[in-house]
C-alpha cells in the first residue's frame, strides 16, 4: 500500500522524468467502455430484485428492487466518469488514487451485478445469501493467505499452503472422528499444518533448498499421502476413521439478529470466528509489536536485522511454525465445518488461490483479508447464478475469480512488491 | 518487484552440476552479493568487477559444460541420487506395511509371535513393489516376449508427456522462471492440436505435421503470455501460471459444450475422435500403445540441450535466469529472455498435449492432460533442469505410474504411494547434506562448494540434522 499513498496531487510522488504509469488509467478505460456497452447499452429491461434479509428473521428489511437498464446506465456512467478523473491523474503527473480504484471496484461489481442477474431467468437473488456464502467459501482462504503472510513477511515463500490446508483437513477429521471431538480435532489440525510448517522449515532453511521447490513438492507428498490412507484406512473403515462431528454454530444472541451483518459477524462456528480473531491480531501484531518488526526486518533485510541482534533463522522459522497453526487451523474447516468427513484431496487448489489472495493483497493481512472475500464471492456468485440461469457460460463464471487476479496481478493495483528478502535464504557473513 | 529482488531459481544450491556451471553460477551469486552489498553502503556503486565478471563467468559453456555420463554418475552426487531413491522407497514400504490389513491382525500378537508382524510388513511392501515392478519394466509371467516387455512400453507412453512437459518446466528452471502453468499449457497445446485433428481433412505426414505445430503454438500462446505480462509488468510468474491453469481447463470445458468442439450427439464434454490421418502412428506395432510422440520427445530433448548449451538464445537465457541483473548490464534483454523462455516451455508442453491428445488418447476431454502438468514440476526438479537429466527423470516417474497401475489392481495398494515416494525422491535429492548424514557419508571434501559451506555452517550452529 506504500507505492499510492498520496491521494493528492503530490508532484514529488513522480518526479520529472519518471514514467508515468497509463497501466492503470487504460485498464479502467477500457472497463467503463465495457461498463457503457454491457451494463448500460445491454442491460435487460426488467427490474431485479436483491432480497436483504430472511423472511423468518427478527428485522425483515423490504426488497431492494432496481430497474436494470437505469441502473446500468448510472454505474457505467459514474465509471466513465472515474477512469477519466484516473487520466487527468496520471496526466498530472500523480498516481490514480487507492480510493479511486476502490470505488471504481465496488461500482463495476454492483453494475454487474445488477446485469448478470437481470439478464437471468429469474431476475431474483437473496443478496444476504449471497454474501454469508462469499464468506464462508472464504475462511479456509483467509487462513491460508494469513499463513502466507506470517512465512512470506519474515522471507520464507509458502506454496505448501495447499498441503497445510490439506493435512489439516485430513488430521482434523481422524482426529476428531476417534476422538469424537470437534475441538480435539481442531487441535489436531492445527499440529498438522505445523508438521508440513516444520518440513518446510527444515529444508528451506536449514537445507537451504529452493523455498517454491521444497513448497510444491510438499504440496505432492500431502496429497499423496492423504490420499494413501485416505483409500487403504479411511475408506475401509468409515465409522471409525472418517465420521467426524461437526462444529457448532454458535450464534451471538441480539447482534446475529442485524439484518446482512448479522449472520455474517456473529453466527459462526468456532473456525469463523477465530478467522476474525485471527485477521485482527496479526494485522496489529504485525505492524504494531516489536515481534511484527522483527518479522518485517528479518523479511526485508535479513542482514541488517542479524546486525541488530536478531536471530534471523530462528526468526524465520518460528514464524514459518506459526503459518503452520494458521494454516492448519483454516484446514479443519473443510472436515469439521463445511462437510463432515475427510475427501481426497478435498482442498481443491484452495491453497493456490490463498497464495493469489496474499499477493492480491499485497502481503498485508487486511488486504488479504478482502481479496480472499472477492474470491469467495466469485465462486459463490457462480454457483448462484448458475441456478438462476445466466446467459453467461457457467465456465466464465467460474474463471472469472482467475482473470481477476490476473488482471490485477500486472495490473490494477500496480506492482505488487513482495517483502525484499522473500525467497532468499539467509546465510550468515 | 526489481529484476535484482528475483531470486535466481536454481534447483540445488549444494551442486550437482558440472564444476564449470557451479563456477559460474557461484560467480553470479557472490557478484549478487556484492550488489546487495554496495546497495547497502549507500553508495548504489556497483563495484566495477561485478558487471564484466558475469558474461565471463558464464563464458566457459564449452565442452566441460556437458560432461560424459558415466563421469557424472561417478561423482558423489549420483551417490547421494541413488540412495535418495533407496530411502523414498523404503519410506513408502513402511507406509504400505503400516496400513496393511495382514500386518494389524499380526501386530496384535506382536510380542508372542513378532516374526508374524514383519513377515507380514515384508510381504506387504515386496509383493506392492513387485507389481510395480512387473507393471512398468518386465512381466517375467507373459506367454510372449511381446507379452514380457509389454509393460516397459507403457512406461515409455507415459513418459512421453512427462519428458515434453518436464523440458518446459526445466528450461524455464534456467531462465530463472518458475514455471507451475505446464497443465494449462498442455491442455491449451491439446485442444488447438485437437481441433486440427478432427476438423481439417489433409493427407497423411502434413496433418500430423499441422497437429505437433497447432499442439507447440498452443502451449506457446499460453506460456508466452506469462512471459509477456511477467516482462511488461512484473507480475508474478508463479501466481500467473497458477491462474492460467484454471482459467484453461474452464476454457476448455466451455469449448467442449460448444458445437465446434463437442461429439455431435453427445451431451458430455467429450470431442470427436482425432481422424486416422492426424495420429501419431503406433512405434512398435499395433499390439502396444507406444506411438511416435516418443521418438518427438526423444528429439525434443536433444533441442533443449542444443538450445540451452549450443546456441546464443540459450546462453542469454541461463544468463538471465542467473543473474538478470548482470544479464541485463552485459546488453541481454531480459524482457526478451522471459518471454522467449516461457514460450518456448509453453511450445514443449504443448508438445505433451499432442503426445495426449494425438498418441495415447485419440480424443480431446477436459481431463487430456491428467495431472501430466504438475507431475512435470517434479521431473523437472529430479532431473535437476538438465535436459537429459530430466529425460531420465521422466522415465522413472512414467515407470513409477505405469506401474502404480497394475500394482492397484493386483495388490489393492493404492497408487498415491507412487506420490509420496516420487515427492520423498525430489525432497531427498534436494538436500544432499540430510542424505548424507542419514547414510553417514562424508561430506564430498575435493571441491567444497559455497553451498557446502553454507550447509555445514548451519548443521554446525543449528544442531544436529
Amino acid at each position: 500500500m506504500s507505492t499510492v499513498t498520496t491521494a493528492a496531487p503530490d508532484r514529488s510522488a513522480a518526479p520529472a522524468g519518471a514514467v508515468r504509469s497509463w497501466k492503470t488509467p487504460i485498464l479502467l478505460s477500457v472497463l467503463a467502455v465495457v461498463a457503457l456497452l454491457v451494463f448500460g447499452a445491454g442491460a435487460p429491461r426488467n427490474n431485479v430484485t436483491f432480497r436483504l434479509s430472511d423472511p423468518n428473521d427478527a428485522i425483515v428489511l423490504p426488497d431492494l428492487v432496481l430497474p436494470a437498464a437505469a441502473t446500468g446506465w448510472l454505474t457505467a456512467v459514474v465509471l466513465a466518469a472515474l477512469a477519466v478523473l484516473a487520466v487527468l491523474a496520471v496526466r498530472r503527473g500523480s498516481a490514480v488514487p487507492v480510493w479511486l480504484v476502490a470505488v471504481f471496484a465496488v461500482l463495476f461489481l454492483i453494475g454487474f451485478l445488477t446485469w448478470v442477474v437481470g439478464s437471468a431467468n429469474n431476475p431474483n437473488v437473496a443478496l444476504y445469501g449471497l454474501l454469508a456464502g462469499s464468506v464462508t467459501l472464504a475462511v479456509p482462504l483467509i487462513f491460508g493467505s494469513l499463513s502466507g503472510v506470517l512465512s512470506e513477511r519474515s522471507g520464507v515463500v509458502n506454496i505448501a499452503i495447499e498441503g497445510q490446508l490439506l493435512f489439516g483437513a485430513f488430521a482434523a477429521a481422524v482426529a476428531a472422528s476417534v476422538s469424537g471431538s470437534a475441538i480435539v480435532g481442531l487441535f489436531a489440525a492445527a499440529l498438522a499444518g505445523v508438521i508440513v510448517s516444520f518440513l518446510l522449515a527444515v529444508f528451506s532453511i536449514r537445507y537451504i533448498v529452493n523455498q517454491v521447490i521444497v513448497g510444491v513438492v510438499l504440496n505432492v507428498l500431502v496429497s499423496g499421502l492423504t490420499g494413501f490412507l485416505f483409500s487403504s484406512v479411511l475408506s475401509k473403515d468409515a465409522e471409525t476413521w472418517n465420521s467426524p462431528p461437526r462444529l457448532p454454530v454458535l450464534s451471538i444472541p441480539v447482534l446475529s439478529e442485524i439484518p446482512i451483518l448479522g449472520p455474517i459477524l456473529f453466527e459462526q462456528t468456532i473456525v469463523g470466528y477465530l478467522m476474525y480473531i485471527a485477521v485482527a491480531v496479526i494485522y496489529v501484531a504485525l505492524f504494531r509489536s516489536r515481534w511484527g518488526l522483527r518479522t518485517r526486518a528479518v523479511g526485508e533485510h535479513p542482514k541488517a536485522a542479524d546486525t541488530l541482534g536478531v536471530n534471523v533463522n530462528r526468526m524465520r522459522f518460528m514464524n514459518v511454525l506459526l503459518a503452520g497453526v494458521v494454516a492448519g487451523v483454516g484446514g479443519s474447516f473443510f472436515t469439521l465445518v463445511s462437510v463432515s468427513g475427510f475427501g481426497r484431496d478435498m482442498t481443491a487448489g484452495q491453497g493456490y488461490i490463498a497464495l493469489a489472495a496474499l499477493i492480491f493483497g499485497r502481503w498485508n493481512p487486511i488486504g488479504a483479508f478482502f481479496a480472499a472475500l472477492l474470491f469467495g464471492f466469485a465462486t459463490n456468485l457462480s454457483n448462484v447464478l448458475s441456478l438462476l440461469g445466466t446467459p453467461v457460460p457457467d465456465q466464465f463464471l467460474r474463471m472469472l475469480p482467475y482473470v481477476v487476479t490476473v488482471f490485477a496481478v500486472a495490473g490494477l493495483v500496480g506492482r505488487s512488491r513482495a517483502p525484499g528478502a522473500s525467497g532468499i535464504p539467509y546465510v550468515k557473513g | 518487484m526489481s529484476p535484482q529482488e528475483n531470486p535466481p531459481v536454481t534447483p540445488d544450491t549444494a551442486g550437482g552440476q558440472p564444476p564449470t556451471r557451479r563456477a559460474a553460477q557461484e560467480a553470479a551469486r557472490e557478484e549478487e552479493r556484492r550488489l546487495e552489498a554496495a546497495a547497502e553502503t549507500g553508495g548504489g556503486q556497483v563495484p566495477p568487477p561485478a558487471v564484466p565478471a558475469s558474461p565471463a563467468a558464464l563464458a566457459p559453456a564449452g565442452p566441460g559444460d556437458e560432461q560424459p555420463l558415466m563421469q557424472r554418475i561417478m561423482t558423489g552426487n549420483a551417490l547421494v541420487a541413488v540412495l535418495a531413491v533407496v530411502l523414498s522407497l523404503i519410506l513408502g514400504g513402511l507406509l504400505i506395511a503400516v496400513t496393511d490389513e495382514d500386518v494389524a491382525r499380526s501386530a496384535s500378537y506382536f510380542f508372542s509371535r513378532p516374526m508374524d508382524t514383519i513377515g507380514a510388513a515384508w510381504s506387504a511392501a515386496s509383493g506392492a513393489y513387485a507389481a510395480l515392478f512387473q507393471g512398468s519394466v518386465f512381466n517375467a509371467g507373459g506367454d510372449s516376449f511381446a507379452r514380457m516387455i509389454y509393460p516397459l512400453t507403457q512406461t515409455l507412453t507415459v513418459a512421453t508427456p512427462l519428458i515434453c512437459a518436464g523440458l518446459g518446466v526445466a528450461l524455464a528452471f534456467r531462465a530463472g522462471l518458475f514455471n507451475i502453468g505446464a497443465q494449462g499449457q498442455i491442455l491449451i497445446g491439446a485442444t488447438l492440436a485437437g481441433w486440427v485433428g478432427f476438423t481439417a481433412n489433409l493427407p497423411f505426414g502434413l496433418h500430423l505435421l499441422l497437429v505437433i505445430l497447432a499442439g507447440m503454438l498452443g502451449g506457446a500462446i499460453w506460456g508466452g503470455l506469462v512471459g509477456v505480462l511477467k516482462a511488461r509488468t512484473g507480475a508474478h510468474e508463479v501466481i500467473l501460471t497458477i491462474m492460467l491453469n484454471y482459467i484453461a481447463i474452464n476454457l476448455v470445458l466451455y469449448l467442449l459444450s460448444t458445437p465446434g468442439f463437442q461429439r455431435p450427439g453427445s451431451t458430455n464434454p467429450i470431442s470427436p475422435q482425432l481422424e486416422a490421418t492426424a495420429l501419431y502412428p503406433p512405434l512398435l506395432g499395433s499390439g502396444f500403445r507406444l506411438h511416435w510422440g516418443f521418438v518427438v520427445a526423444v528429439l525434443a530433448t536433444v533441442f533443449v540441450w542444443w538450445l540451452l548449451n549450443r546456441s546464443t538464445v540459450g546462453f542469454e537465457l541461463r544468463a538471465v535466469g542467473a543473474n538478470a541483473t548482470a544479464a541485463r548490464t552485459a546488453g541481454v534483454s531480459v524482457s526478451r529472455g522471459y518471454i522467449l523462455a516461457m514460450a518456448i516451455a509453453g511450445a514443449l508442453a504443448g508438445l505433451a498435449g499432442v503426445a495426449q491428445v494425438a498418441g495415447t488418447e485419440k480424443v480431446l476431454t477436459s481431463g487430456v492432460a491428467a495431472s501430466f502438468g504438475f507431475d512435470a514440476i517434479t521431473v523437472a526438479l529430479l532431473g535437476r533442469s538438465s535436459p537429459w537429466g530430466t529425460f531420465a527423470a521422466g522415465l522413472l516417474f512414467g515407470a513409477f505410474r505405469a506401474g502404480g497401475v497394475t500394482m492397484q489392481a493386483s495388490t489393492g495398494t493404492s497408487i498415491d504411494i507412487v506420490l509420496v515416494v516420487q515427492s520423498l525422491i525430489v525432497l531427498f535429492i534436494a538436500a544432499p547434506p540430510l542424505v548424507r548424514s542419514l547414510f553417514r557419508l562424508p561430506t564430498p571434501g575435493a571441491i567444497p562448494s559455497a553451498g557446502a559451506r553454507r550447509n555445514r555452517k548451519t548443521a554446525a550452529t543449528g544442531g544436529a540434522a
